[in-house]
């Protein structure tokens, strides 16, 4: 049975008609084409398929398109703004905090998520916040690396940037 | 992975949902959080026709104490247990077990109810909640109903609640003066289920001795367990560290665990004896004013 | 070779951009018009004889396209490669799909559901009714040797695909003489490789050509397998590797279902899209590892090895892959390790299992070797009493020695072992370690202190089986502009290649590296080449790379002297111009060198246009990268539990061009070497069964789960290539899990524990203690 479904996704209202079991990633893949969100996994284990909804970061593959109608959706694609990369971004490119690069937009946005609610995290804090997704090329220092330097961006110009680049 | 055909329906009130429970029965299945949900369905191994999804119904995702007694509503999320300042400085086994559920991106969609409702023995909220002496506040067609939870689980994924019930809300007594827990839990890595956890809760009186003893046990029977024996053991003791063994021990024995990949179950019952003695340390400990 | 400005800098990824921002396009984002969807039906049974398909239902359910069987499959697909190519090595023939109504393991593809949507076909797929009379099945490589064990392939007669013996010397007389022996037997536990994108094949008949996007490490390859596969020339064939998730060489073959799509693009004219479900990737993907080995030391009493034997049984599983009996036989080759062990010998056994087949992953036997020889090093040891620093020392291969040729046939390039191993224990500060392990255990604390010490061989490719020997393809094409294009014929994913070969061409061209742009895995664009595994990209890619770049300059300045009507031996150049030696007025550009070769009015006489150069780079050798990795760990007697305290990794891998690159690639390849060690392993029950079938049975570890590492490096370079470089993309694997097990083994001394089976998970440390009770 169809839904109709309205969700605004890095800020552009998208509508729909959706079967019940569509799952959010398959939504915002096959339908939108948006293809930055990636599925590593059957289980909700991988976290490859990172997005915030709501502002909280969540597993995509793990929620139904028709519980995100009339929700706030943010994904890889909605990072950088105006072609000027976000802090986190920029971070995974000085400090190699990506090799294949599969895991990295779910890897992204969890460390976007824990850095709005921790500023200022420590390394085990990171460790902490970025555990529901698996990378297996880089070992994980170099993303510690990559959300550190963000951390330390993002408190260093937090209203400057967050204005230029909306 | 795709799950099976199925239609969805999102009540905007408790009443509603219920009504759309009593009318398919069987056929259709709560959706809180969803994350054990979710995916048995991708699996293929559970295929509901209907479901209910309770996330648009306001007003239950409440997180506040009144009465005696701490109100978690059947859409918190583990997450917000575990970033509770109240939880932090005051439930401090609730602190312990919310940020060892999973991971941060499953915390944020799973409820405390909905992991109860699911009735998984390696769930840790269920150990969690035994040690406390929680109740189970059920919404059906007709009045409320509290359920302690000694009285909530009945086997694996089976518990007393009705088909045409929903948990509306948990229910945690005031810690009291002099009281203190905590919650430990062995697994293969972060977030994994547990090879075994325990939850333990205990009150001191003036004299530093045992007034009230609860503990939980995670992953080491059929459901969540109490280990009443071990509770008794201490009960009225003086948490000294023969009477911690002695517990520890009692434990270890009233356990039930099943040889698994995680281990034999010799291995969990030992695991169970060393994970009381530390979290019923550490519980007396935080009861005496420690961290 | 002179290290520039350019090569051996810390330069950020030319890869990222695209990468970071959800741009990059992986085969699961390619989405054509008229795309039809593939769902495989899968073997639940570990050996059983299929009496039937019914596959009516599955035929009639909405948006259903095509339901293939083995019999179709007979009908248009020939079979797939198996090699490489051993001595009197039986292999059978292996197709897309089942065609001799046997299944042999639980994920052995039966048949294929094509539908307009994958929801589609997923559901139909459960429509298929196979009827299947099961067989009694072997799961244990060392039960498949015993006689009347189950025959997987009754055509072969028997189990063992191959024996290979390595070894020199006089093995039985070193024994014989030897002061003492210690024996262990190592069980290799079977690994998946679990690349974060699972496979995916797309492919589309149109045209007149065949283009299929493949998932893979190898696009060439895959490209002339497919010619014989779906009998179609290979010049109408492309193969693109587009992103790649990920491999550690579970992509690092043809698969049936790279067969089967292209298969089904030209049967039923219209895109064809399979994309593996994480499930079907633990099953139908190869796994690693899986080898038992018997490992025997002789030695004197003052520590000096006198001989080694090994035996080792590998776990071929249910089929030889592309390169399947190649990984074992790295392990009779390469185990005597770092030693001079003047007597060895290896047997190596291949044997058929119902099993998901095993194939090359991240070391491939090396890490087999290394680890059997590391810990037999520790045994010997712990019997003498001896410091396991002290026994290494006193065996390792001098400096003097290299080239180094082994026993088993093995000829080491270069090395300074005592050098990595000594800065690794002045990093670490060893005796003070070893003074606060003492201390500790006085406090009933158990630390554990593992060493390592490896060398490995890289730049392998000279196998049948695959399309060539051990070269790689290079094109430098600079631009009439100026700007420059590099083909290459590896197909990095995620190794960074689009960065360190650019840098490559900065260093040789003196162009920056910005004007550089690195194109790869797509046969229509590049040369014919090889592909990316066993650590090879850098030493024979980039060589390919460098000596191509270097011809392009010779020919640079030959252009210039002509136009500056100068002696070719008087050019000087800093990349962007050409001056004349003393007359510095006298100068060109380099891109008006460039636009010249085009322009081609004014060449040297006889001078082709153009300045774009192909090089088929050929080592002379292989390479042999080394080090030393200690780890420290902390041991909970009570629970079992590991905890890491420190890990300290130097590797040698010659000359490095991007020490960002390098220090990523071991970072992933030490987590992947400790994963083995206490995190991951793959069980099935005794009828074949897949019981860790999921990331939340199978434990890949979380940043939560590893400790950080301190990376240090000594510089033997290579005479082998002109880049002086090793590779570094397994090194990692291959230090990691001995110096991890023989840190909690270390820890587990005092209770009396000397081996422990991998994974050593928190059980197996409390029923080894629980097994030594009375010491506790």
């Amino acid at each position: 049975m169809g839904h109709r479904i309205s969700v605004t996704i890095n800020g552009t209202v998208h509508e729909a008609e959706v079967e019940s079991r569509l799952l959010l990633v398959h939504f915002l893949r096959e339908v939108l084409g948006l293809t930055g969100t990636h599925i590593g996994c059957d289980t909700t284990n991988c976290g490859a398929c990172t997005v915030l909804l709501q502002g909280r970061a969540v597993k995509s593959c793990t929620v139904l398109a028709v519980q995100a109608d009339g929700r706030e959706v943010m994904t890889v694609e909605g990072l950088a703004r105006n072609g000027q990369l976000h802090p986190v971004q920029e971070g995974f490119f000085e400090k190699h905090g990506l090799q294949c690069g599969f895991c990295t937009p779910g890897m992204m946005m969890s460390a976007y998520a824990l850095l709005q609610q921790n500023p200022n995290p420590s390394e085990g804090e990171i460790r902490w916040g970025i555990s529901g997704n698996l990378c297996r090329c880089t070992g994980y220092v170099n993303i510690v690396e990559a959300v550190k330097y963000a951390a330390e961006k993002m408190r260093a110009t937090p209203a400057a940037a967050e204005l230029e680049r909306s | 992975m795709i799950p099976d055909r199925f239609e969805y329906v999102a009540p905007s009130s408790v009443a509603e949902a219920v009504g759309l429970l009593q009318r398919y029965g069987a056929e259709a299945k709560v959706l809180a959080g969803g994350h054990s949900l979710i995916p048995l369905m991708k699996l293929r191994l559970a295929s509901p026709r209907y479901l209910v999804d309770i996330n648009r119904i306001r007003g239950l995702a409440q997180l506040q104490e009144d009465d005696g007694t701490l109100g978690v509503g059947a859409l918190t999320r583990h997450a917000d247990l575990e970033t509770s300042e109240l939880i932090r400085s005051r439930y401090p086994l609730l602190a312990d077990a919310a940020r060892v559920i999973a991971d941060p991106l499953v915390r944020n969609m799973g409820t405390l109810a909905g992991s109860l409702a699911h009735a998984d023995p390696a769930g840790d909220w269920g150990a969690a909640m035994l040690a406390v002496r929680a109740q189970v506040v059920a919404t059906g067609p007709r009045r409320d109903r509290t359920i302690p939870i000694d009285e909530f689980f009945v086997d694996t994924f089976t518990t007393t609640l009705g088909p045409d019930e929903i948990v509306s809300e948990i229910r945690v007594p005031k810690p009291s003066p002099r009281s203190g827990g905590a919650y430990l839990k062995v697994e293969r890595k972060v977030g994994d289920f547990a090879i075994a956890a325990v939850g333990t809760y205990v009150v001191l009186d003036e004299k530093g001795a045992c007034r009230q003893v609860g503990i939980g046990l995670c992953n080491v029977g059929a459901t969540s367990l109490r280990a009443k024996r071990a509770e008794e053991t201490l009960r009225g003791r003086v948490p000294d560290e023969k009477a911690i063994a002695d517990a520890a021990r009692a434990a270890s024995e009233e356990c039930d665990p099943a040889s698994d990949l995680r281990g034999p179950a010799e291995y969990k019952r030992d695991l169970v004896r060393v994970l009381i003695g530390r979290a019923l340390r550490r519980a007396v400990q935080r009861a005496k004013g420690g961290a | 070779m002179v290290i520039s400005h350019a090569l051996g800098a810390r330069i950020k990824r030319r890869e990222d951009p695209r990468l970071i921002t959800g741009r990059a396009i992986y085969v699961d984002d390619l989405n054509f018009a008229g795309m039809v969807h593939v769902a495989i039906v899968r073997s639940p049974h570990a050996h059983a004889t299929i009496r039937s398909i019914d596959t009516t239902a599955a035929r009639r359910a909405p948006g259903v396209v095509a339901v293939w069987t083995g019999e179709d499959v007979k009908a248009r697909c020939g079979p797939l490669p198996v090699g490489p190519r051993i001595k009197e090595m039986k292999a059978p023939k292996r197709f897309p799909l089942v065609i001799d109504g046997v299944v042999r393991h639980v994920g052995d593809p039966v048949a294929a559901v094509v539908a307009t949507t994958m929801d589609a076909a997923r559901d139909a797929s459960d429509l298929v009714e196979v009827d299947y009379e099961p067989l009694p099945s072997v799961q244990d490589p060392e039960a498949a040797l015993e006689p009347g064990a189950p025959i997987l392939h009754q055509d072969l007669g028997t189990n063992v695909c191959f024996r290979m013996t390595y070894g020199g010397g006089n093995v039985e007389e070193a024994f014989a003489g030897a002061d003492v022996v210690v024996k262990t037997r190592i069980v290799q536990q079977r690994l998946i490789p679990a690349a974060m994108e699972t496979r995916g094949v797309v492919a589309q008949y149109k045209g007149g050509e065949l283009t299929v996007w493949t998932s893979t490490q190898i696009p060439h390859v895959v490209k002339t397998t497919l010619a014989e596969t779906v009998r179609l020339p290979e010049h109408e064939i492309h193969v693109i590797a587009p992103e790649v998730g990920g491999g550690f060489g579970s992509k690092l073959d043809v698969y049936g279902e790279e067969g089967l799509v292209a298969a089904l693009a030209l049967a039923l004219g219209r895109p064809v899209k399979w994309i593996e479900s994480r499930r079907e990737n633990f099953i139908a993907t190869i796994h690693g590892r899986g080898q038992i080995d018997y490992v025997e030391l002789a030695a004197h009493h003052d520590g000096t090895v006198a001989g080694l034997r090994v035996r080792a049984i590998a776990d071929l599983g249910a089929y030889s892959q592309l390169l399947t009996p190649g990984v074992p036989t790295n392990t009779g080759l390469m185990c005597c390790g770092c030693y001079r062990i003047p007597n060895a010998h290896a047997e190596v056994i291949g044997v058929f299992t119902n099993r998901t087949p095993t194939d090359a992953y991240r070391g491939a036997g090396r890490p087999e070797a290394t680890f059997l020889i590391e810990r037999a090093m520790d045994l010997l040891a712990a019997e003498l009493k001896m410091d396991p620093v002290e026994v290494r020392r006193k065996n390792f291969i001098p400096p003097a020695a290299f080239p180094y040729k082994t026993p088993t046939g093995a000829v080491y390039d270069s090395g300074n072992y005592e050098r990595a191993l000594d800065k690794a224990l002045e990093r670490a500060d060893y005796r003070a370690l070893r003074d606060e392990q003492a201390k500790l255990r006085k406090q009933g604390r158990y630390l554990g202190i593992g060493i390592a010490t490896y060398v490995e061989i890289t730049g392998l490719g000279a196998v049948a089986g695959l399309s060539g020997g051990n070269w790689e393809s290079a094109t430098v094409r600079v631009e009439p502009t100026g700007k420059v294009t590099v083909l290459t014929g590896t197909s990095p994913h995620g190794q960074g290649e689009e960065t360190t070969f650019a840098q490559i061409v900065s260093d040789r061209l003196g162009v920056p590296v910005e004007d550089v742009v690195v194109l790869h895995g797509d046969t229509r664009a590049v040369p014919h080449g090889v592909g990316t595994f066993g650590s090879r990209t850098t030493p024979v890619g980039g060589s390919a790379v460098y000596v191509a770049a270097e011809k392009v300059k010779d020919k640079a300045v030959q252009i210039a002297a002509h136009l500056l009507e100068a002696a070719p031996a008087d050019i000087s150049t800093d990349g962007a111009r050409f001056t004349v030696r003393g007359s510095p007025e006298r100068s060109v550009e380099f891109k008006d060198v460039a636009r010249m070769a085009y322009k081609a009015y004014k060449l040297p006489a006889g001078m082709e246009p153009g300045l774009d150069v192909t090089h088929f780079f050929v080592p002379k050798e292989r390479v042999f990268p080394f080090g030393t990795h200690l780890c420290v760990v902390e041991v909970d007697p009570d629970t079992g539990e590991v905890t890491f305290r420190r890990y300290i990794a130097v590797d040698d891998c010659g000359n490095i061009l991007n020490p960002l690159l390098v220090a990523g690639q071991i970072h992933g390849g030490i987590v992947q070497g400790l994963a083995q060690a206490i995190y991951e392993g793959v069980t099935y029950d005794d009828e074949g069964q897949l019981l860790t079938g999921t990331f939340a049975e199978y434990v890949v570890p979380q940043a939560t789960d590893v400790p950080a590492f301190e990376l240090d490096h000594t510089v033997t370079p290579s005479p082998h290539n002109p880049l002086g470089a090793k590779g570094v993309g397994e090194a990692g694997t291959i230090g990691a899990t001995p110096a991890v097990v023989n840190a909690i083994l270390d820890a587990l001394a005092p209770f009396g524990v000397k081996d422990l089976q991998m994974p050593i998970t928190p059980r197996r440390v409390w029923e080894a203690l629980e097994g030594n009770s009375a010491s506790r």
